[in-house]
This record gives C-alpha cells, sequence and structure tokens, in this order.
C-alpha cells in the first residue's frame, strides 16, 4: 500500500513537471494565438487588442497558476479557435484515440501469443529461418507506411472499405469499429511480431532452465512442460513490453489516424499546434503523459501480481 | 492446448467476418440527389460569427449560411438579398434599402428592421473591435424608417455597397460563435471539430431553393491522402487541387474545372532591406524572372500573367498592358544590376510557407532563373503561423512567395496595401506618387476618374517594380460527374447551393 502511495507521488509530481514544460514552452515559440487568429488581417494594434481580450498579456506565472488550479476543478480551459470547453472539444477525441489503441492492443494480443507460441514450438524446424525473416521484416515497417499499403490494397484495389469514409462512434458504433479495424490493424502489426519474437526468445530462454529438465524427469510430456512451466514463466516479460507499448500504441495511433483520416486525438493535436490553441495542446500532452505514466504504474502492480517473488 | 486451437479458429472466424462485414459497410456518397460531401482543407477554427470570422476558408463556407442586405452573384455583381431594392441619393450619401418580405433567419424568426440595425450596430459601434469596424468608419447615421434601413454616410464612397454584404444576423442571440443562424440556402446543423460540419437545405429560404438536401462538409487536413479519399469515392467535390492531384484524377469518375483562383501571387520584396530599397535591383529581378515559364514548368501552363497588383475578376480595374513592362531580359537585367552596383550578383532568401505548395514551387524555379543574372536566392521554409510573425506582422524578411488578395471586391481593398502608412503594407513599399495617386482615387467624386487613379496605382506599383509579380493562379475543382452546376466566383465563395446532381 505504502508502494502504491509514493508511485501515486511521484506520478504527479511528473505531471506537474510535464505540465510546466508544456506551458512555458509555448511562451518561447514564434506567433501567437491571437496572430493566428487574425491571419492576413494582423496588425501590431489588433493583435494587442486580442491578447488582451484573451487575457494573454498577463504575466505568465499568473496563466500557469490560474490553470493548474483550473485543472484541479476538471476546468481545462476554453479553445481558442472552437469557442468551447476544451473537455467538452477532447472527449469525442479521446474515446476515437482510446478505441482505436485497444483495439490496436487486443489484434496485438489476439494475435501474437498463439503466433509466438507457435513460432517457439517450431524453433528447431526448417521453418525458424523463414518466421524469424518474416517477423523481422514486419517489425521494421513503421506503422505509417502498412497504413498507405493497407489504404492501397485494401480500400482502393480490393475495395474493402472507403478510405476517409470513417463513421463517427456516436453515428454508428459497428461501422466505426469495422473501420478502424483497418488502422488499428496497421499499429499492431509491428507490435505483434515484437512480441512474437519476445515470446520466442524467453520460452526458449526458459526451456533449457534446470527446472524443465526436473519437469521432464518426472515424466512429464513436452507440451504439458511447455504450457504449464516455460510459457508461465516465458510472459512475464511480455507482459511488461505490452504495458510499455501501451503509451507507444497511442502515440502510433496519431500517426496512423493522419493516413487513416481518423478524426482523433492526433488531428486536432497537429491541427491545435499549428493554430497555436495552447489550451487544447496543453490538455492533450498533460493527457498523454498521464496515460504514460498510469499505464507504467499499473505495469508494476501487474508484475507483483505474476510473480509474487517480486518486491516493489 | 485444445481450448488454445478453439480460441485460434475463433479469432480468425470473427476476423474474416469483420472484414467481409466491413465490405458492406463503406460509407460512400452516392445518391447524389439528396446528399454531397465535400472536402475542405481546414477546419473553421476562427468563428463561426460572420463578423468575426477572418480566415477566407471560413468566410467561403459561411456564405452559404448568412447573407447582407445585398450579396455577390458569380459575376460579382452586388444582387439584392435580404433587401429586395435599395436605392442611392443623388449625391451619393444616403442608402436606402428596403426590405425584402418573408425572409426568414434559421430559427424560424421573420427578419425585422431591428436585425438589420443590430447587425451594422455590432460593426459601426464606435468601440467595435471587429474586423470591419474600419469599412463602416464613414457612416454618419443608421436608423430604420418602417419597412426601409436608411444610412448616411459622411463623404461619398463608390465602394459603399460592398460593405453592405455584411451578414444579417439576428439580434438577441448569443452563441453565433458556435452555433451559426442566418437567412442563406443552408442552415447549419452540428460540427465536429476536425471531422465535419454538417449543413441542410434551409427549407423557407426566400430565393431560389439549394438543390441539394444535405451536405457534409469533410475536412481532409491531410493533403496527402485528398486524392485517395476522392478516388476511394469518400468526397465528392474538392475545390483548389494543385496541378498534380488533378493529374492523377484523370480518367477517373471526376470532372476537373476550371477557373481562377484570384489572387496575386509575386515574389514579394521587403522594400527596407538592402538591396531591396534599390529600385533598380527590383527592376532588375522583375526582368530576370520569366512568369510564363513558371506558369509552364510548375503549373502545366494554367495561370494568368501579372504586372501589378490586381488580377482579370476585377475587370474595370485590370489593366492586361501592364505585364509588358517587363519582358524577361537577362541583359537588361545585369545591366540593371550593374548600375546599382551589383554587378557581382548578390544572395537573399525567400522564406515560402511551407503548407502552399504552389508557392515553393514558384520560388524553386525563380532561385533557377536568378542563377542566370548571378543572384544567389535560398529558400527558407517557414510554418504559417511564423510567416504572420516574422514576415506579415514583423516584417523581418527579404523576399517571400505567397499570393495576396482583397477582402472585398474593391480596388481600394487591393490597393490601400501600398500606401506607405498602411498597417498591412508588409512590403514597406513607400512611393510618394502612389501615395497621391491612392489619396486622389478615394477622394474621386465619379467612378470613372476614381478608375483612372487606381490604374495609375497600379502602373506605378509595376513601373517602381514593388515585386516581382507572377501570376493569379488556375483554380481547378475536382467535381463527381453525378454532379453538376459548380459555378466560380471572382471572390473566395464557395456557392453550395448551385451545385446540383448532374441527372
Amino acid at each position: 500500500m505504502k508502494y502504491v502511495l509514493k508511485k501515486i507521488g511521484t506520478l504527479i509530481l511528473t505531471l506537474l513537471a510535464v505540465s510546466a514544460l508544456v506551458f512555458f514552452a509555448f511562451s518561447f515559440i514564434p506567433a501567437s494565438p491571437a496572430l493566428s487568429k487574425l491571419g492576413t488581417e494582423a496588425t501590431a494594434e489588433k493583435i494587442a487588442e486580442l491578447n488582451h481580450q484573451m487575457g494573454l498579456d498577463r504575466p505568465v506565472l499568473v496563466r500557469f497558476g490560474e490553470w493548474v488550479a483550473g485543472i484541479v476543478h476538471g476546468d481545462f480551459g476554453i479553445s481558442y479557435s472552437y469557442n468551447t470547453p476544451v473537455t467538452q472539444l477532447l472527449s469525442e477525441k479521446i474515446a476515437v484515440t482510446m478505441l482505436l489503441s485497444v483495439m490496436a492492443i487486443l489484434i496485438t494480443v489476439i494475435l501474437s501469443f498463439p503466433l509466438g507460441i507457435y513460432v517457439a514450438r517450431k524453433s528447431d524446424s526448417k521453418l525458424d529461418v523463414f518466421f524469424t525473416t518474416v517477423n523481422q521484416m514486419i517489425m521494421s515497417i513503421p506503422s505509417f507506411f502498412s497504413g498507405i499499403l493497407i489504404t492501397l490494397i485494401f480500400g482502393l484495389i480490393l475495395h474493402v472499405f472507403t478510405p476517409g469514409a470513417y463513421v463517427s462512434y456516436k453515428r454508428d458504433f459497428f461501422k466505426c469499429m469495422a473501420y478502424l479495424i483497418f488502422p488499428a490493424f496497421s499499429i499492431a502489426l509491428p507490435k505483434i511480431s515484437m512480441v512474437v519474437k519476445l515470446l520466442k526468445d524467453t520460452a526458449l530462454k526458459e526451456a533449457d532452465k534446470d527446472y524443465v529438465r526436473t519437469a521432464y524427469s518426472r515424466g512429464n510430456r513436452t507440451k504439458a512442460v511447455f504450457y504449464k512451466h516455460v510459457l508461465k514463466n516465458a510472459i512475464i516479460p511480455v507482459i511488461t513490453f505490452l504495458g510499455m507499448t501501451f503509451a507507444d500504441i497511442i502515440a502510433g495511433s496519431i500517426i496512423v489516424e493522419q493516413v487513416f483520416g481518423v478524426p482523433g486525438l492526433g488531428r486536432i493535436l497537429l491541427t491545435s499546434i499549428s493554430g497555436r490553441d495552447y489550451p487544447v495542446v496543453e490538455a492533450i500532452i498533460l493527457l498523454l503523459a498521464t496515460a504514460v505514466v498510469v499505464s507504467n504504474l499499473i505495469v508494476d502492480l501487474l508484475y507483483k501480481k505474476f510473480d509474487p517473488r517480486i518486491h516493489v | 492446448m485444445k481450448a488454445f486451437k478453439k480460441l485460434w479458429r475463433l479469432i480468425i472466424l470473427s476476423a474474416t467476418l469483420t472484414v467481409a462485414l466491413c465490405a458492406c459497410g463503406g460509407d460512400k456518397a452516392g445518391d447524389a440527389s439528396s446528399h454531397i460531401t465535400i472536402g475542405i482543407p481546414q477546419d473553421l477554427s476562427d468563428s463561426l460569427d460572420p463578423h468575426e470570422a477572418l480566415a477566407a476558408g471560413t468566410r467561403e463556407i459561411l456564405f452559404n449560411i448568412y447573407e447582407g442586405l445585398v450579396k455577390p452573384d458569380s459575376n460579382g455583381d452586388l444582387k439584392p438579398a435580404v433587401a429586395d431594392e435599395y436605392s442611392v441619393s443623388e449625391d451619393g450619401l444616403t442608402y436606402t434599402f428596403h426590405l425584402r418580405k418573408g425572409v426568414k433567419f434559421h430559427n424560424g424568426k421573420d427578419v425585422t428592421a431591428d436585425d438589420v440595425l443590430y447587425s451594422i450596430k455590432r460593426n459601426a459601434d464606435p468601440d467595435s473591435t471587429l474586423a470591419n469596424a474600419s469599412a463602416f468608419s464613414n457612416v454618419k447615421e443608421y436608423k430604420a424608417d418602417g419597412e426601409n434601413i436608411v444610412i448616411t454616410l459622411n463623404k461619398k464612397d463608390g465602394d459603399f455597397l460592398q460593405t453592405m454584404t455584411i451578414a444579417i444576423v439576428p439580434e438577441g442571440v448569443n452563441d453565433l460563435s458556435t452555433k451559426p443562424c442566418g437567412t442563406g440556402p443552408y442552415t447549419f446543423v452540428s460540427r465536429s471539430p476536425q471531422e465535419n460540419i454538417i449543413l441542410k437545405r434551409f427549407a423557407d429560404y426566400w430565393g431560389e431553393k439549394a438543390y441539394i438536401e444535405d451536405v457534409t462538409l469533410k475536412i481532409c487536413a491531410n493533403a496527402d491522402s485528398i486524392t485517395m479519399d476522392l478516388l476511394g469515392g469518400s468526397v465528392d467535390f474538392f475545390a483548389r487541387i494543385t496541378a498534380s492531384q488533378a493529374l492523377q484524377l484523370k480518367d477517373s469518375n471526376f470532372n476537373i474545372e476550371e477557373g481562377t483562383m484570384n489572387l496575386v501571387q509575386a515574389m514579394y520584396l521587403n522594400n527596407a532591406v538592402e538591396p531591396f530599397n534599390n529600385e533598380k535591383v527590383r527592376q532588375a529581378l522583375c526582368y530576370a524572372v520569366d512568369p510564363k515559364e513558371i506558369i509552364d514548368f510548375a503549373f502545366d501552363g494554367k495561370g494568368t500573367e501579372l504586372g501589378s497588383s490586381m488580377f482579370p475578376a476585377f475587370g474595370k480595374y485590370f489593366v492586361k498592358e501592364i505585364n509588358d513592362v517587363y519582358n524577361t531580359d537577362i541583359e537588361k537585367a545585369k545591366e540593371l544590376l550593374k548600375e546599382a552596383g551589383y554587378e557581382n550578383g548578390f544572395s537573399f532568401a525567400i522564406k515560402v510557407p511551407s503548407n502552399y505548395q504552389p508557392h515553393i514551387d514558384t520560388a524553386q524555379v525563380i532561385v533557377e532563373q536568378l542563377k542566370k543574372i548571378g543572384v544567389t536566392a535560398e529558400i527558407k521554409l517557414v510554418e504559417w503561423d511564423s510567416w504572420l510573425s516574422d514576415v506579415y506582422v514583423g516584417r523581418d524578411f527579404e523576399a517571400t512567395v505567397v499570393g495576396v488578395d482583397a477582402s472585398t471586391m474593391t480596388a481600394k481593398a487591393m490597393l490601400e496595401r501600398f500606401t506607405s502608412d498602411s498597417s498591412k503594407n508588409f512590403v514597406n513599399f513607400k512611393s510618394d506618387a502612389y501615395d497621391a495617386a491612392f489619396k486622389n482615387a478615394i477622394d474621386a467624386t465619379d467612378d470613372a476618374k476614381a478608375t483612372e487613379y487606381y490604374k495609375e496605382c497600379e502602373w506605378i506599383l509595376a513601373r517602381e517594380a514593388a515585386n516581382v509579380y507572377i501570376q493569379d493562379l488556375a483554380e481547378m475543382v475536382a467535381i463527381n460527374k453525378n454532379y453538376t452546376g459548380y459555378e466560380f466566383y471572382p471572390i473566395y465563395v464557395l456557392d453550395i447551393a448551385k451545385i446540383k446532381p448532374a441527372k
């Protein structure tokens, strides 16, 4: 329990540091929200006026204080571009990106575990070289590129789906899921091969250990030893890996969203940066940081559950 | 182990099923009679309030939702809209607009004189901070007289009617920046930021109703996937595609229609920095840069050469002959450089906004052309917002390639920028002759005289080589063959109401 509290303490500190960093970074980059809004109508006077209206002419520390105080109350401010509260603006985008990420994780788990086990069991057959090569290749394809390939093959050639025809989950949940399968798959692809490789390597390493020999000598059959003993131990590093990749997958989905035209966090993050819509950018970055920190915490806790020997 | 095998089979089965289901699930934009999906390159992220919106991309969409007392038609002529007729007094100081009967706002309420007065007040109020406030500074008095709105000016202004294209909004509605409510042919239904904006045909529209009932404006922020969206069928219409995109759409189910962008693309020079503060150097560049080669090389031969800050859609203000002030002449350019003391050339940087491929392409050709006279130009790509802050507002640049347009169809809007004390004079052009000619144009009491002076302004810009003028870009519009009827406007407008099913 003490451990958990301590972890949560560092978590809050990390987030505070991130938020300060993000907030102050924006005081240094060129251009301003007022300028972005005014475009070619911008003149020095108009910018000053709009800055005043938006409260941006006050000292940066005062604004930071207000911003943090707002967040504590669940208020992330109002978007400059859309004149709506950031929380309202982002809720739908978060849902889309989460849907996509969770789907990618599920696809990874569902496909990589059986594949990994299969490859591990075939490791002394002739097929091994083939599997390793293919796996290595898939691992090195970045998801935005596999995304383009998937769009091209399944979208434009096979007409399995219409590229860009994303339907909001609010309008039709199943159509939305059907569309998201493709980006989710392209995010999952390199992760699958990573997990397959990891699972195979750790399984082979475990298979050489003394307890396995003991198990065999007790008269167990190969399959039983593999599933009961080897796999159980081989799976721990895989879970760590999956936990760590969760943040990676969210980041990956932000890029892949661009390829498939999915209006999730990625799109709004990019446009908000170029439009200098600070409240939105700050909220999203804080959110991503939270996702990373929390998923790491969960991994730590899971560790303990899977291996009682670990004292954290 | 058995369990694993079963699970594995189940997974494969469900995966196949989902893929099969997806095949039937595509949200194709088909049925032309009732729906169209229009791709737009950016979200309307400044404001949906027509009096606050500044971005051209926002205003071109709001054109379908809002109307002024008068509104432009596809020739750029102003036609009565919320007013059904208007008259101007003999001295040109009093405008009387008669309200059209039966014009309704999208919330169902009738348009009253109070709404019109409110709309004017929002802009004309002395402490109004809205963008149009300056256009209303000449208004002395505005009042309602029964069904009439009477506006009195301080002094005569031939362009005043343009000001009355300002949107009429309902009085007492406070959330216009998020929920537009106008009198136009389309009503605003909903929006999802960075995803889409949904419009619906306004059933109670006073004029000729729109053909297509439901419109989805889909935000296609990723320029690389536009052709994919078009070919895949998720977008039916996209304005302002590039020449290479048009090429990719050849032999598809899209028609490419051609118009003009209505802007002045030029290499804008900072007239205040070395060596461009020297008129001869600027003239030398004008002789060295060949617009025709640029158009042929980077734009597939499509585009209209320009010689000054005016494009053909302006009609009577456009002078074709100005384009011949500088015909490409490398020797002459070298001579001028020699006279200016730059015999061995010089080097400078061209800052180009990184999100405008046409301007980048143009800059690249210019760099090559300038090598011939020993001038080394280097392209520096800057993000649009940095361009705004550094180049446009900060005026910290040597040269930049962009397109400049006019906010209204008036020569004043186009040419005022180059008067020496204009806050928008980002090129720091300074010419007493120009200032005098412009002042004469503004003060002129009859239109012919004013036109004469505006033309003089254009000649001065060319002769003193304020900038290296290039072209009015060709606008190419991709429209699915299921639709027809798209009309180009001389201003930045996307008139959805004119689009109709092809059959």
